[in-house]
């Protein structure tokens, strides 16, 4: 318990150009090494509420406060642009729920996951490109696919490649935008057990935004339940998801089709 | 080889057929091409937009340099333009043409006699010299475009040094083919800080642009963008601490000047393909020959009594 | 009392409120007071729907009491589980308390030794040392050794059980929750069980177990706890 936190929300509010809320007076404080899950309906405002957290959106009140390696806490949006993006580049992960969004499609796979490795100054091809391979076979892409573009993978890989381009320069924070979102219901399996894994032996804290239960129940261990902008209800995931206490958290989990 | 002289003499200011202003530019275009070209050399290899103007060729023909070069040209000056090392391709002597009617000044073949030389994908051979100007004629300037297209992300990679992305290109094409194959328009860093394309030229010549005694100057036509190198700066071409930067090395001496350590072009001779290596630099090569050296060819061909360039 | 207290609960009580089923509340028990130490095995008792279940769960902090305390020694104080920040509830459950439920939550893909180990170096014991303890402790509970690397979810009850068994007891927890964890097990493996359980109350493990084998619970069992004396009239 001595450690300090990573990532601080307080009162992250934001209300769009025509009066719409998307998010209202969210807090929480994540610890190195903690999976967050937020769940809640299509605009619930998890989306917005990502994009406040992952410094892409600057909220209309309250602040985000982050971490940043020797500096202690600092407030995301008052980072200088250049200081914000290299967090993007280091500390930082995003995973997109579309893969196309986090990827280079252009550019190989081994190019896609060395890319980070370049941008902090890696200047020795063997090396990167081991780098590269190391972590396409941690997400279990073939070596023999380095060389490929990810417009010839299949979703599933594309979306691994995409994490692996992440991991790679080992981020501290992860956020993810339903990461299982469009793919097939067996992909989807491989890929949680795969991010459960990572997250697991890396100790990376993550910030995952779902609309899926299942998604929470094996990577996350607290839960936020949005509706409304608002946060109607968090715990442990096991506590809000095995007794849930607020109508929406209980139709939300009810809703669920036990297989 | 000849200096052609101004065909009227006391056209200061007019051309010397008295329809366009000196050098075709008006004047105030003319300051601010050079307001732009200030900017330039004050921050090496960085992209100064300018408010291009039309010329009376299309892009893609040297609009940028053109405008670069009525910009910087004085009655003094004597102008060289060069088109893949030759003086004496269409788009070199339409240039020239176009320069000596309309600012009236002396043009040359001559690269030690020029103080402005206009190129088109190559450094002349011989050593520029402080007192010299070199305009390059870039069709596009921003070298990390094929990898990011969003214009807006690339001037933030700029502006924030954001540089690895260029490295990305790089490994592209030594995990495909086993090194690096780009081998025109090889990106440099200039001045330990932007990210700069060299225009089209072989990088054989990037070296030459690693602290190069003349002031070098940068025309995209299109793009609207002008850059520059200031005399003496530092020129880095980028590569791997594995895979060092290598300029092409050709094998064969010139077959015409016997020129070793130059950039060589092959000519094909006769429709059985047979064909030879010879200097790219036509006015490098002319020189050697009348200094008495002699390629393989050129010996071959005096052996039997005729002129092997005929 | 001489023994060391390690977890005492405190005018537990927990009803449910059904929102999906327009607010109806479900009491389940009120003015739980029980206190366990250290090497002590209460075992819970009372008919199906007594809620000892509910009350196990209550005093992982999986389900929320509607009020009362759960005390638990965690670091050498009593803490309340109950109230306790998510991040320290999340600390008791990794340092202090270990919970065997009644079925194994699979994990696709994760072989039966990996889910054992895992468990261990969550409590620090590095990999290969919590390999080699994880297959030891499969071994003595008779799972066959060719299935120690298959994923447990093509497992019979019982196979999942002794995952299970193991998974929960690789480690020493101070405080130990049983939910049926010899149910599904045969005769000779749930001496096994048994014997595991023995030896962690001999090392000081506070125990509360929900066991319907009478055989079994008058083995471990110091005390017997009636959760249906606290039941709610309705």
């Amino acid at each position: 318990m001595s450690d300090a936190p990573l990532l601080e929300a307080e009162g992250v509010s934001h209300t769009y150009a025509g009066g719409q809320v998307g998010c209202a007076d969210v807090g929480f404080t994540l610890y190195p090494g903690e999976v967050l899950g937020i769940v809640g309906e299509s605009g619930s405002g998890k989306s917005t509420l990502l994009s406040c957290l992952s410094g892409a959106l600057p909220p209309s009140r309250g602040r985000v406060r982050f971490a940043v390696r020797g500096q202690g806490m600092q407030d995301v949006f008052k980072l200088s642009e250049p200081e914000r993006r290299l967090l993007m580049r280091t500390d930082w992960g995003i995973v997109h729920q579309n893969p196309r969004d986090g990827l280079r499609m252009s550019v190989s796979a081994g190019g896609n996951v060395g890319e980070r490795l370049m941008a902090v100054g890696a200047r020795h091809y063997g090396d990167i490109r081991s780098e590269a391979l190391d972590w396409l076979g941690r997400v279990e892409i073939d070596a023999e696919r380095v060389d490929h573009l990810p417009r010839t993978f299949s979703g599933g890989m594309q979306q691994r490649t995409q994490i692996a381009r992440i991991l790679v320069s080992q981020p501290r924070l992860v956020f993810m935008d339903e990461p299982t979102g469009g793919l097939d219901v067996s992909v989807q399996a491989r890929l949680l057990d795969l991010l459960r894994g990572l997250v697991r032996d890396l100790g990376v804290a993550a910030v995952v935004v779902t609309h899926d239960l299942a998604v929470v129940r094996l990577l996350s261990d607290r839960l936020m339940v949005m509706r409304q902008g608002r946060v109607v209800e968090s715990g442990l995931t096991d506590q809000v998801l095995d007794d849930p206490q607020h109508p929406y958290s209980q139709l939300l989990v009810s809703s669920v089709l036990q297989a | 080889m000849s200096t052609l002289q101004p065909a009227g003499s006391g056209a200061q200011f007019h051309s010397i057929d008295g329809v366009y202003n000196f050098a075709y530019l008006d004047e105030q275009t003319k300051r601010m091409i050079r307001r732009a070209l200030l900017k330039a050399v004050a921050i090496p290899g960085y992209q100064v937009p300018f408010g291009g103007r039309e010329m009376p060729v299309a892009y893609g023909w040297g609009t940028g340099g053109m405008q670069v070069t009525a910009s910087i040209l004085g009655v003094d000056d004597v102008l060289k333009v060069i088109d893949q090392g030759a003086d004496d391709t269409t788009n070199a002597v339409s240039i020239r043409r176009f320069f000596n009617r309309t600012a009236g000044v002396p043009v040359t073949e001559a690269t030690t006699e020029a103080t402005v030389i206009q190129t088109r994908h190559r450094i002349p051979e011989k050593t520029l010299r402080e007192d010299q100007v070199i305009v390059y004629q870039v069709p596009m300037p921003e070298p990390l475009r094929k990898l990011e297209p969003r214009e807006t992300e690339t001037r933030k990679m700029h502006a924030f040094a954001e540089y690895g992305l260029m490295q990305v290109k790089l490994y592209e094409d030594i995990s495909r083919h086993g090194e690096i194959t780009t081998t025109y328009d090889y990106p440099v860093e200039v001045n330990a800080r932007y990210m700069m394309a060299p225009s089209p030229i072989p990088k054989f010549d990037n070296p030459k642009m690693h602290a190069m005694p003349a002031l070098q100057l940068f025309g995209a036509g299109r793009e609207k963008r002008i850059y520059a190198i200031p005399p003496y700066t530092k020129v880095r071409s980028l590569d791997f601490n594995d895979y060092p930067f290598e300029p092409q090395q050709f094998e064969d001496p010139c077959a015409l000047c016997d020129a070793k350590g130059v950039f060589l072009d092959e000519v094909i001779l006769d429709d059985k393909g047979d064909h030879m290596f010879v200097c790219s630099d036509s006015d490098h090569c002319r020189d050697r020959r009348a200094e008495g050296h002699m390629g393989p060819r050129a010996r071959e061909a005096a052996e039997k009594g005729y002129g092997a360039d005929e | 009392m001489t023994q060391h207290m390690m977890l005492q609960v405190q005018d537990l009580s927990k009803t449910f409120t059904l929102h999906t089923q327009g607010g109806a509340t479900l009491p389940v028990f009120d003015g739980v007071n029980l206190a366990v130490g250290a090497g002590q095995c209460i075992a819970l008792t009372g008919a199906s729907g007594a809620g000892k279940s509910t009350l196990l769960r209550s005093l992982y902090a999986n389900y929320r009491p509607s009020s009362g305390q759960v005390l638990v020694r965690h670091r050498e104080a009593m803490v309340d589980l109950t109230g306790a920040e998510p991040r320290l509830q999340l600390e008791i459950r990794r340092e202090t308390i270990g919970y065997v439920s009644q079925f194994l939550r699979v994990i696709p893909r994760i072989p039966a030794e990996g889910i054992v180990a895992e468990a261990a170096v969550a409590g620090g014991m590095d990999a290969a040392q919590a390999l080699d303890a994880a297959r030891a402790l499969l071994r003595r509970l008779n799972l066959p050794e060719r299935l120690w690397s298959v994923p447990p979810a093509t497992f019979s009850g019982g196979e999942q059980q002794r995952v299970n068994i193991a998974r929960g007891l690789i480690r020493s927890f101070p405080v130990l929750l049983l939910d049926e964890p010899t149910a599904s097990l045969d005769a000779e493996n749930r001496n096994v069980a048994v014997a595991l359980i023995m030896e962690a109350k001999a090392k000081g493990a506070a125990i509360v177990a929900i066991c319907h084998d009478e055989t079994v619970r008058a083995e471990i069992a110091d005390a017997v706890f009636d959760v249906s004396a606290f039941q709610v009239a309705a």
